[in-house]
């Protein structure tokens, strides 16, 4: 049945950071159950282009195939998503690859998202927990609480929602929703919430959650459906609550 | 001492100035011109207690001048900083992130040459009077650009409540934010009934 049938694919690509992109066609054979990820395992394999020319293998991300590590995020058919789960029956072809263009390009398909990770620690999105000794164990958290803080561990660092957020780009520093909503998560942890005054004074500083321009982008592509934009509100509740009490309390060190 | 940055201080700022106090201003002043719709006597005689409040200059300078230049000169920062490309062009959210920066530049604008065709001209030593508007608007560019205007301002004022309304915490829910964006669009709709009513009452 699908002996000669192919998969046209038309990928942007770029050879360094510095150079120009431009955009190149390849036909690879069609296999059933296909994602873009074997596709372009089959560029791999066989980098010929449309046109019968060899060419440079396509360079991708990877790393854990089933959408919760977050590496594979591109642009396919204009959408931003992960392309383990991007199934090749479900697309029009020829099927468009662009690497996300809010990070900066390494190669091909290939985005260094260090801008995140910067913003992580930056808003300091952990527990700290290390010690000269054993603190024991720490509070009971509510069952409620650890089921609105298990959504929000969903988040995978995948950079889509910076990548539809018209407020992050060149010109601005916005971090962007998926930091803002880590400090939720790690303000709703009991051990983590001893030091959330650190955390909200981080999305108090440049790039911080005031530059939210509720475009509510992020919230729509959210690979994990994480409620991004009402993670965004409560950092917004708890920043302007944080900066009252900065200002008028008399100890604003503790609750 | 915390560690605040700026940029969050005058974003608060910001948000606040646009509905406390440009955003009552812009109510009340439609509201006032509407008494044009009652005939050019009852306009005259309202536009003459605005215009004869004790310390008028003060008013004007702290509740409009000031605020209306620290709103809009952020604001157009605002705007040009962000970068419309593709994503999700027609979501009802994202529309309104655009037409709320579009309007502002808009508003701006607007309010700029009319501060001008009116204020200044006042204050040059034209009467503050039925007529002063009504010149402008027999001109049928000057008036649709005067709909246009009324229309442009209350919508970034309407739109504008509904972000206030997030800025600074208060609807977080997918619900309340869903609710204000109905109570946004009634502002939006009786306001400017109000206004293009006051406009049309000149011609």
């Amino acid at each position: 049945m699908a002996e000669n049938k192919t998969i046209r694919l038309s990928i942007k690509r770029q050879e360094n950071p510095e150079s120009s992109p431009y955009w190149e066609d390849f036909e690879v054979p069609y296999r059933e159950n296909m994602n873009v990820i074997s596709a372009l395992m089959e560029i791999q394999r066989n980098p010929v282009n449309a046109k019968g020319d060899k060419t440079t293998p396509v360079t991708w991300d990877m790393s854990c195939l089933e959408e919760v590590c977050g590496a594979c995020s591109m642009v396919i058919n204009g959408t931003a998503r992960q392309s383990c789960t991007a199934l090749i029956d479900q697309y029009e072809q020829p099927i468009k690859l662009e690497p996300m263009s809010t990070f900066p390009i390494v190669k091909d398909l290939q985005i260094d998202r260090s801008f995140m990770f910067d913003s992580l620690k930056r808003v300091q999105a952990w527990v700290p927990i290390d010690g000269t000794y054993d603190l024991g164990p720490g509070p009971r958290m509510p069952e409620k609480k650890r089921q609105t803080a298990y959504e929000l561990s969903k988040c995978m660092t995948c950079g889509v929602c910076l990548e539809v957020c018209p407020n992050v780009n060149d010109r601005s520093k916005f971090i962007g929703a998926a930091p803002i909503s880590q400090v939720r998560l790690f303000n709703l942890h009991p051990t983590g919430s001893m030091n959330k005054h650190e955390r909200l004074e981080a999305l108090m500083g440049v790039g911080g959650v005031s530059e939210c321009g509720m475009a509510q982008n992020c919230v729509k592509a959210c690979p994990q459906g994480i409620p991004l934009t009402t993670s965004i509100a409560a950092m917004q509740r708890e920043t302007t609550f944080h900066a009252f009490k900065s200002f008028f309390g008399s100890d604003h060190q503790v609750d | 001492m915390s560690k605040q940055d700026s940029s969050f201080l005058i974003r608060r700022i910001h948000s606040l100035l646009g509905v406390i106090p440009l955003g009552v201003f812009l109510v009340q002043h439609l509201v006032v011109n509407h008494f044009a719709t009652r005939g050019e006597e009852a306009f005259n005689q309202a536009a003459g207690f605005m215009g004869n409040l004790p310390f008028v200059i003060f008013l004007e300078i702290f509740v409009i001048y000031i605020p209306i230049l620290f709103h809009g000169i952020y604001g157009i920062y605002i705007a040009f900083t962000a970068q419309y490309r593709y994503g999700f062009p027609n979501t009802y959210r994202n529309i309104n992130f655009v037409l709320q920066r579009v309007t502002g530049v808009l508003s701006f604008i607007f309010i700029a040459i009319h501060v001008y065709q009116t204020r200044v001209q006042v204050f040059m030593g034209v009467d503050l009077d039925f007529d002063l508007v009504a010149d402008i608007v027999e001109n049928p560019w000057w008036l649709v650009f005067y709909i246009v205007g009324i229309l442009a301002t209350v919508y970034h004022f309407a739109n504008g409540l509904w972000t206030f309304m997030i800025t600074w915490g208060i609807t977080q829910s997918d619900k309340s934010q869903r609710i204000m964006g109905y109570v946004s669009l009634i502002v939006f709709v009786i306001v400017s009934v109000i206004g293009i009513q006051a406009i049309l009452a000149f011609i």
